[in-house]
């Protein structure tokens, strides 16, 4: 929950909302015109220098048009009364100003008609300046803030203040958008998806954002804000009774220790797995690498996330799981074919251990094998499903690290391997597997989407998904028995592991490793050292005797409700 | 009168635009009964002043004759083109 003045974002592709500004604020607006233009008018100088030195004068002396523009007092009273008139915004004065007297050049003869394209070069620049002068407010805020896009970008995102962004609200995006995820990471109450809220919010009004319902109130009368403030309130101090979990161990109250990690997609996050109370990284997701750019990362992209990672952890154990992608952005769009069944198809380790692929698969592990020098880090293979997927990628990895022995480079030369056990065939052959990893990591979303053949983002069966259909359950713990025979480490990290009801029955199941989203990390460790693993056991008992998920979710809920009532409360 | 083959296009506009800012006294050029101010550029572009077109200049100040000399002279010398 959020409540605060708002603040809007322009997104650069110039589609300008007419947004009024609350009266104090014209003056500001007229000031962030006069720093775009003289921007502007510097960054023409210096083009125009370039070209005479790159082409000729001749080439150059359109820039003189372009200075002229800018110099004109006429049009610059015309934005300015714009403004003042109307209370608009700069960007709006800039783009209405200009886009009418470049209509009119647009009716007049051949010659005269050409220079309508400068007045829109300059009206591009003009607004690419007032929106940068942005990016840089948004860095520097003053006062705690709640941001108004169309959407946000990944610059806007790194951007942004964190400190004072106190709330999102955007008009696209879903549940997987990149805001929506960035959002759930830091922990920021964000909206998504609402369509319309640049036209129905503009900078200065207050704004509540509720997160947890998906609701956005613009200028609430006093009542919703007073209600929306208890509620606020009540959060808050449920939020510091966990906080106060963060440095304690989270051992059960019959002494035995479970690890906590925390799941993570981009390198700043490790500070939220600390401040939560998670104990190192148990699954790195680097699929953010490659999707927060058009082109593929290099190895130093690689290498700077993962020392950052890596230095930001001393002394934690660091899970870094190679590329996941292929199901959804990263090989569909740019596939020329792009497959009819995506998640079965070449995706994950298939995808790294295509031939044309291998040189994106060695860059990333030889960044891994580099950056884990002096460093407990492990490495995770995504989806595998056979043997010899397993033996060919750990063969990779002897090769990179030769090379990097033969290049005198530092690297790990015997970085711990693991898979992860989310298809069905390696759950069954876990023994098999076993024997050639030295880790396990359970990946129940996409095992319970595997094993009950489920795809859970159609709306029409997404309700047949489950972790607690017992055959996942049967799955799970087969795959953990297994790991004790064979004496290797196995850390759950799909959603269940975040999820307090669930907690119970995997202890009682045999794990003793979790990782999930650091946000979870304090309820999770509060279920763990509110119960003894006797009791698990017996959860596990009572669960194993149930036909359906539906049984077993009621049981698991009535069981945490005992434990944690507070979860519960609304 | 202009007498340039593509009329009073962008560099003869500038050119025009920043002989009248060198002038201290208000100038106003007109085409017809559109009348802009000639320090404006942007203005000025507007009159869409093509071959053949006439330009009445007139001006009020201190420089206002020797404004409207340099000018007149600019336009009938072509620009220089």
């Amino acid at each position: 929950m959020a409540i605060a003045k708002v603040v809007v974002i322009d997104n650069e592709e110039f589609d300008i909302p007419q947004r009024r500004v609350p009266i104090d604020h014209v003056q500001s607006e007229l000031t962030r015109l006069k720093k775009a233009l003289k921007i502007s008018k510097e960054e023409i100088r210096t083009l125009q220098k370039r070209t005479v030195e790159r082409i000729g004068k001749e080439a150059a002396s359109i820039f003189d048009f372009h200075l002229g523009l800018l110099a004109d007092k006429v049009l610059q009273n015309k934005f300015k009364d714009t403004i003042l008139g109307g209370h608009v915004t700069a960007e709006y004065a800039v783009a209405t100003v200009l886009r009418s007297y470049a209509k009119e050049f647009r009716d007049m003869p051949q010659y005269l008609a050409d220079r309508a394209k400068d007045v829109y070069d300059i009206e591009k620049r003009l607004l690419r300046n007032l929106t940068g002068q942005q990016r840089q407010t948004l860095s520097h805020m003053t006062r705690d803030v709640i941001l108004v896009a169309h959407d946000m970008t990944p610059s806007h995102t790194a951007a942004m203040d964190r400190e004072h962004v106190k709330g999102i609200a955007t008009d696209a995006g879903g549940a997987t958008s990149h805001t929506a995820i960035v959002a759930k990471a830091l922990g920021i109450p964000t909206v998504v998806g609402l369509e319309d809220i640049t036209s129905l919010a503009s900078g200065g009004d207050l704004l509540i954002v509720d997160g947890s319902r998906g609701l956005v109130i613009v200028d609430p009368d006093e009542e919703t804000l007073e209600d929306s403030r208890n509620l606020a309130r009540q959060q808050v101090e449920f939020a510091h009774s966990l906080d106060t979990l963060r440095e304690l161990p989270a051992i059960t109250k019959d002494g035995h220790e479970i690890i906590i990690r925390g799941n993570i997609e981009f390198p700043e996050e490790v500070h939220t797995v600390r401040s939560k109370g998670g104990k190192g990284v148990g699954l790195y997701r680097t699929e953010f690498l490659f999707l927060s750019s058009d082109t593929e990362p290099s190895e130093e992209d690689h290498y700077r996330a993962y020392r950052q990672v890596i230095e930001d952890s001393p002394g934690e154990t660091i899970t870094i799981r190679t590329l996941d992608l292929g199901a959804d952005k990263y090989t569909q769009s740019r596939a020329r074919n792009p497959e009819r069944n995506p998640f079965l198809g070449c995706r994950s380790i298939r995808f790294c251990l295509e031939l044309q692929n291998l040189p994106l698969f060695k860059r990333q592990i030889r960044a891994i094998l580099r950056a884990s020098v002096d460093a407990d880090v492990q490495m995770l293979f995504p989806l595998v499903s056979t043997l010899r997927e397993l033996r060919q990628a750990k063969s990779i990895v002897r090769d990179v690290a030769e090379d990097l022995e033969e290049e005198d480079i530092p690297h790990k030369p015997d970085i711990p391997i693991g898979v992860m056990i989310e298809v069905p065939a390696a759950a069954l052959q876990a023994d098999a597997f076993a024997k050639e990893v030295d880790f396990f990591s359970i990946g129940t979303n996409d095992l319970v989407q595997y094993t009950l053949a489920v795809d859970r983002g159609n709306e029409r069966v997404a309700s047949l998904f489950t972790a607690a259909h017992p055959a996942v359950l049967r799955l799970i713990r087969e795959v953990v028995r297994t790991g004790q025979q064979h004496d290797i480490p196995v850390c759950l990290c799909g959603e269940i592991a975040a999820n307090p009801e669930f907690t119970l029955l995997l202890l009682g199941l045999g794990i003793r490793c979790f990782s999930c989203a650091p946000r979870a990390i304090p309820e999770v460790k509060k279920i763990i050292r509110s119960i003894t693993i006797q009791q698990s056991l017996e959860v596990a008992r009572q669960v194993s005797k149930f036909d359906t998920d539906s049984e077993i979710t009621s049981y698991l809920r009535a069981a945490t409700r005992k434990i944690m009532p507070e979860h519960y409360a609304e | 009168m202009i007498a340039n083959k593509f009329g009073l296009h962008a560099r003869p506009a500038m050119q025009f635009v920043e002989l009248a800012n060198s002038f201290t006294c208000g100038i106003e050029v007109a085409k017809g009964s559109l009348v802009v101010d000639a320090k404006s550029i942007m203005s000025v572009m507007r009159l869409a002043a093509t071959k053949g077109t006439t330009l009445k200049i007139t001006a009020d100040g201190d420089d206002a004759a020797e404004a409207i000399e340099a000018l007149c002279g600019l336009v009938n010398s072509g620009f220089g083109e």
